[in-house]
């Protein structure tokens, strides 16, 4: 089977940001770490690869920093990768960012398409599914389970409130994979060592421009939510601080 | 012919999903704020009982799609059919509650029609006759609002809980109903999907539990749940958790409170170590009284705490332990 995972690069976690002056999006100067779920699209794939044997290719848009997650993808055991290199990549909608993916794998056979179900930065959930509606490939989201069989493959999609279905689907289609579908691996020493040959082909915005337009949707202004409820702060060491929350219990919420 | 938005209402084996009220009210106040109408649409092999009970709503018409086609669910028969009904009513806004179902195929559908899906709002604005619409991002640490920048339709889903579903208002007179029938062709359905299941397995009901104690990530090893479940314990509590905990198989699944989780309201709701991403916040938001404990003074969690404490959890816990059991002995 011959794979690719979309993957993006988004700030850590716990990275304080900061808003630029025009207040459209965060400071570029901050850590910046892989998007949780494409770890597991990534993860996903290659055990894939090892059971039903094929390619595993990576592909990520964005600046120069941007390569960070190819490497560790290289490393874990991808067998190339694709960057779409430029800044201007961080500020397209998802239409566009497929858009742009349809462009560079162009001439490519793949069999299936993987993405995290949803980015940690955007969060629009949207990517995976626009880019199988480019392709006039099926897709199915959320997935927990990936089995080939002789028409395709045969999905585990997770519902809601605890629910799931299997899906059967022919090839090629695009696959948005669930946070927790296998355990992640760590690079070895071998695999990043190996990594540093591993063909990565750079696709700069020029090659690609003409696939791309406009942005559908825009970000007017990018701001601290305020707040809609009053928080009270308990302070102090933690000794007190574990004084005050029982007293709170005890007292105003009568819980204890 | 004055603007039209028009809300698309979930169904779910053949029953209503009750967040489409929620999107109901969304689509009431965005039509009170434009001046827009408001009509309403359900799609189906056979709709016409929910059809009904959403007409009752204050919307001016109903529209029942139906097609043999479209039972069971898949994204590409819901895309073609929604197709039809866009191009035969040209809606300017459409909108959808965000569920999973909804996730599944309407990048589809706006994408087939060159249009962009605004994900996950949870609210709107109406600026000088621009419509803004509110979405968190950076898991809830920032908020945007974000316009379209095209020509509609324009689509919009509307997150969990971002309006009050018993706020939906009634219509003087039952809305008319009329049934679009729509042509899927043979070949348009790629996916054959199964019955829908429950894993059988043992499952926690947390929705019944009157205090919480739940773990996130600040946990930082599986070993550290013990001082959680011994807080848990000492609070007569139920131990529950955010996805990446149980995505780490630290506690299982069924303790797992999110979007993918469950949806719990308990008096107390002690959040340890846990950020408050939006898939976590919408499984716990409706808390009595929230606690939370987390070292970056900026998580998110603290926007809906009602008692705050910003320090190390491993500082605070043990003399926390320590403190309820003398209060447990005491009284």
């Amino acid at each position: 089977m011959k794979i690719l995972v979309c993957m993006k690069q988004v700030p850590q976690k716990d990275a304080p940001l900061k808003l630029n002056e025009n207040g459209t999006w965060i400071r570029e100067d901050v850590s910046y770490e892989v998007n949780e779920p494409d770890a597991y699209a990534l993860e996903e794939a290659l055990r894939q690869k090892e059971k039903h044997t094929g390619e595993v290719v990576v592909i990520t848009s964005g600046p120069p920093r941007a390569q960070q997650v190819l490497r560790e993808a290289l490393a874990k055991g991808a067998d190339r990768a694709i960057h779409l290199e430029d800044s201007a990549f961080v500020g397209l909608d998802a239409f566009n960012t497929a858009k742009a993916f349809a462009a560079a794998i162009k001439g490519e056979q793949f069999d299936l398409i993987f993405t995290g179900l949803q980015s940690d930065d955007y969060g629009y959930a949207q990517t995976g599914v626009i880019l199988a509606e480019l392709l006039g490939w099926p897709h199915a989201t959320i997935i927990m389970q990936i089995e080939k069989n002789d028409g395709g493959i045969r999905v585990k999609r997770e519902l809601e409130a605890g629910y799931f279905q299997f899906v059967d689907m022919p090839l090629p289609a695009v696959l948005t994979i669930q946070s927790g579908i296998n355990k992640l691996r760590y690079a070895t020493l071998i695999g990043i060592k190996q990594a540093k040959n591993k063909p990565l082909r750079k696709v700069a915005l020029a090659e690609v421009q003409s696939a791309i337009g406009e942005n559908l949707q825009k970000i007017e202004r990018l701001y601290v939510p305020q707040k809609t409820k009053k928080t009270e702060h308990i302070e102090g060491a933690p000794g007190e601080i574990a004084k005050k929350i029982v007293d709170k219990l005890r007292n105003e919420l009568r819980v204890l | 012919m004055p603007d039209t938005i028009l809300v698309v209402v979930e169904q779910r084996e053949g029953k209503l999903n009750r967040v489409s009220w929620e999107t109901i009210t969304a689509g009431q106040a965005i039509a009170a704020a434009t001046g827009w109408a408001l009509e309403a649409a359900v799609a189906g092999a056979n709709s016409s009982a929910i059809a009904a009970e959403v007409a009752g709503k204050k919307v001016a018409k109903m529209y029942a799609v139906e097609s043999a086609k479209l039972e069971p669910y898949t994204p590409d028969a819901f895309s073609a059919a929604l197709k039809q009904l866009m191009a035969a009513k040209s809606p300017r806004l459409v909108l959808m509650p965000h569920t999973y179902q909804v996730r599944d195929f309407v990048p589809k559908l706006a994408t087939a029609m060159g249009r962009a899906v605004i994900s996950d709002c949870i609210g709107f604005r109406y600026e000088n006759g621009k419509l803004l619409f509110t979405r968190q991002m950076f898991q809830g640490k920032l908020a945007a609002d974000v316009s379209f920048g095209s020509d509609g339709p324009w689509f919009a889903t509307f997150q969990n809980g971002a309006f009050r579903g018993d706020k939906a208002e009634a219509g003087a007179s039952a809305a008319p109903v009329e049934t679009v029938s729509v042509e899927i062709a043979d070949g348009v359905i790629r996916n054959k999907p199964q019955e829908i299941f429950k894993e059988a397995k043992q499952t926690v009901d947390l929705t019944q539990a009157e205090i919480i104690v739940a773990v996130g990530r600040g946990i930082k090893e599986q070993k550290n749940i013990e001082i959680a479940k011994q807080l848990a314990d000492a609070l007569g509590a139920d131990l529950a958790a955010s996805r990446p905990i149980c995505d780490s198989g630290w506690l299982p699944m069924d303790r797992q409170i999110g979007s993918s989780g469950q949806t719990v309201a308990p008096k107390l709701y002690l959040a340890l170590g846990i950020s408050g991403a939006i898939q976590h916040i919408v499984g716990m938001k409706g808390s009595r009284t929230i606690i939370a404990v987390n070292k970056d003074s900026e998580a998110p969690i603290f926007e809906i705490a009602d008692f705050a404490v910003v320090g190390n959890l491993f500082d605070i816990v043990p003399p926390l332990i320590e403190e309820v059991k003398k209060a447990k002995a005491a009284s």
